[in-house]
Order: structure tokens, then sequence, then C-alpha cells
């Protein structure tokens, strides 16, 4: 395994599997833009979808549901990593698919 | 920036650090320095590593054209903090503005080689839709890109599709062109780490 591979599952594996402020379970949910309920589940697919349309008052609704900042500041980072990752695994899929590897 | 703590929730050592910076650079500290500096431990840390690595490590793509990269894919987004930043340093590391802005205006017609242009319309594609197909590959390794160069480019957009989508969420403020200059030089001259 190279070197950036290695670096991209320590990234991924840190805001999934590691402590932190948010449960795994939503941070999971996050990162695959699923299973979550209002006013998360339309933060969240603002920021895998359309990132800059994120207005302030989405960011007030997920405090007014009772999170902290820092499980915000979690929430958001997987579902921005979560997205990426899905642009990425399908281009690498796309790649294999072109080169003739399965 | 819509959280508190990513503006002022650094611990001591780090705000002493963000004054030193402020007072030799005399410009604002940079949002996504701060971003990256909260709690690095969950997030920072290993992004600067794997970020650094994707722009900063062996590829057979220069510098500069990985800060292209950066800066078209962050241009696709739409992400104001990001295309400034990343259009100063591929300015600075061609040591060619016009080139970096005529890529960023119309891809087709920009004075670039043709293995570079054919990656940057698949990874605008890939920006855009979210998605590519094989085919979109095969365009990209008959314009003479190997395999390898395709993954490094790749990971670029990772990086980037990452960092646009937090800058826009967590709503960084974007300062003037002295700042993104100051920045250029920072990241050329040290990276990522």
């Amino acid at each position: 395994m190279t070197e950036i591979r290695q670096l991209r599952k320590a990234l991924i594996e840190r805001i999934l599997d590691g402590g932190g402020t948010a449960s795994r379970s939503q941070r999971r949910a996050a990162f695959e833009n699923a299973g979550l309920t209002e006013p998360l589940r339309t933060l969240v697919q603002k920021v895998a979808a359309q990132a800059n349309a994120v207005t302030d008052r989405d960011i007030a609704a997920a405090r007014a549901s009772g999170l902290t900042e820092d499980q915000i500041f979690e929430i958001v980072v997987c579902a921005a990593v979560g997205q990426s990752t899905r642009q990425y695994d399908s281009a690498r899929a796309a790649l294999d698919l072109a080169v003739g590897k399965e | 920036m819509r959280l508190a703590i990513l503006d002022r929730g650094h611990g001591f050592g780090t705000k002493a650090l963000f004054a030193f910076i402020r007072l030799v650079t005399r410009q604002p500290t940079p949002e996504a320095v701060k971003l990256v500096s909260y709690r690095p431990d969950f997030f920072g840390t290993p992004m600067k590593r794997f970020t650094h690595e994707a722009m900063r490590g062996p590829s057979t793509w220069s510098v500069a054209d990985r800060e292209l990269m950066a800066a078209f894919v962050s241009h696709v987004n739409a992400c104001e903090f990001c295309i400034k930043a990343h259009t100063a340093v591929a300015a600075r590391a061609y040591g060619d503005e016009p080139k970096v802005a005529a890529v960023l205006s119309d891809l087709e017609t920009a004075p670039i080689g043709e293995p570079l242009r054919a990656t940057l319309r698949m990874l605008g594609k890939l920006t855009r839709e979210r998605t590519v197909g094989a085919d979109d590959m095969r365009a990209v390794l008959a314009a003479g890109v190997s395999p390898q160069q395709i993954e490094d480019a790749l990971s670029v957009a990772l990086a980037f599709n990452t960092m646009n989508r937090l800058a826009d969420a967590f709503g960084f403020s974007v300062p003037g062109p002295r700042a993104f200059e100051a920045g250029a030089k920072f990241l050329l001259a040290y990276g990522y780490r």
C-alpha cells in the first residue's frame, strides 16, 4: 500500500472510529449522508451536494436541536470527507475498468 | 466563521502562535489554518498529512500542476476562498498568472498540454457530477496520462473536494489579495504539514 493510501485510510478511520463528541453512529451517518433526521439531514445534504448553499440558519438549526459546536464541527467534517471519498471511489472504480482491472 | 470554536476556541499555545504569525505577516490568520488547528487530532493533523503528500509528495505532476488542479476543482465547486488561495499558489509556482487565469476562464482554449487538459476535464466532471465512468478515464489515458498520474490527480481532487465543502459550510471569510499572496509564499515554502 502506498503512503498516500495509508494517509487517506488514516484520516477516514480517525474521524469515524476515533474518539469524538458526536456519536460514532452519527458521524458514520453524516459520512454516508444517510439515515439522518432533521435538521442534520438538510445540513449534511447541503455539505455533500452544494456546500456554498449552507447558511447561518442551517448551523443555527443544528445548534437549536441541542448539538454542541464540537458535535457540529465533527458532523460537517464527516459529511465533507464522506462525499469527497464517494467521488474518489467512483473515479478509482472507473479507472480500474478503463485499464482492465476487475 | 459560523462556529465560534473554529474562530477562537484554540488552545493557548495555538493562539500565541497565531498572534506571532499575524505580527510577522501583518495579515489575519487564514481561516483554513484556524480550521486545521482546531482539535487537530480529530481532523487537522491527518488531513494535513494527506494533503501534503498529495500536493508535495512524489508525483510526475509538478507542484504547479497540482496547485492548478486544486484551483480548478475549487473553481468548479465555486468556493471563493479556495479559488483565490490556490490560484495565487499556482500562479506563483508557474510564474505565469495569465496561464492560470486562462485555465479557469476556458479550459479548452488555455495554453496547456493535452495530458493536463484531459486530466482537468475529468476532474471537472467528477467534481460537477460527483461521478465519472470508464469512458471518461479512457479519454484521459488516450491523451497520454498514465494510470499513476490519474491516481495522483484524484488525490488532489479528494483533498480539495473536502476543503471546498468545509470552507463554504463553515463560512470562511475571504481576505484581500495580499493575504493570499502571503499564503501562497508560505505554501510553496513549507507545504501543508
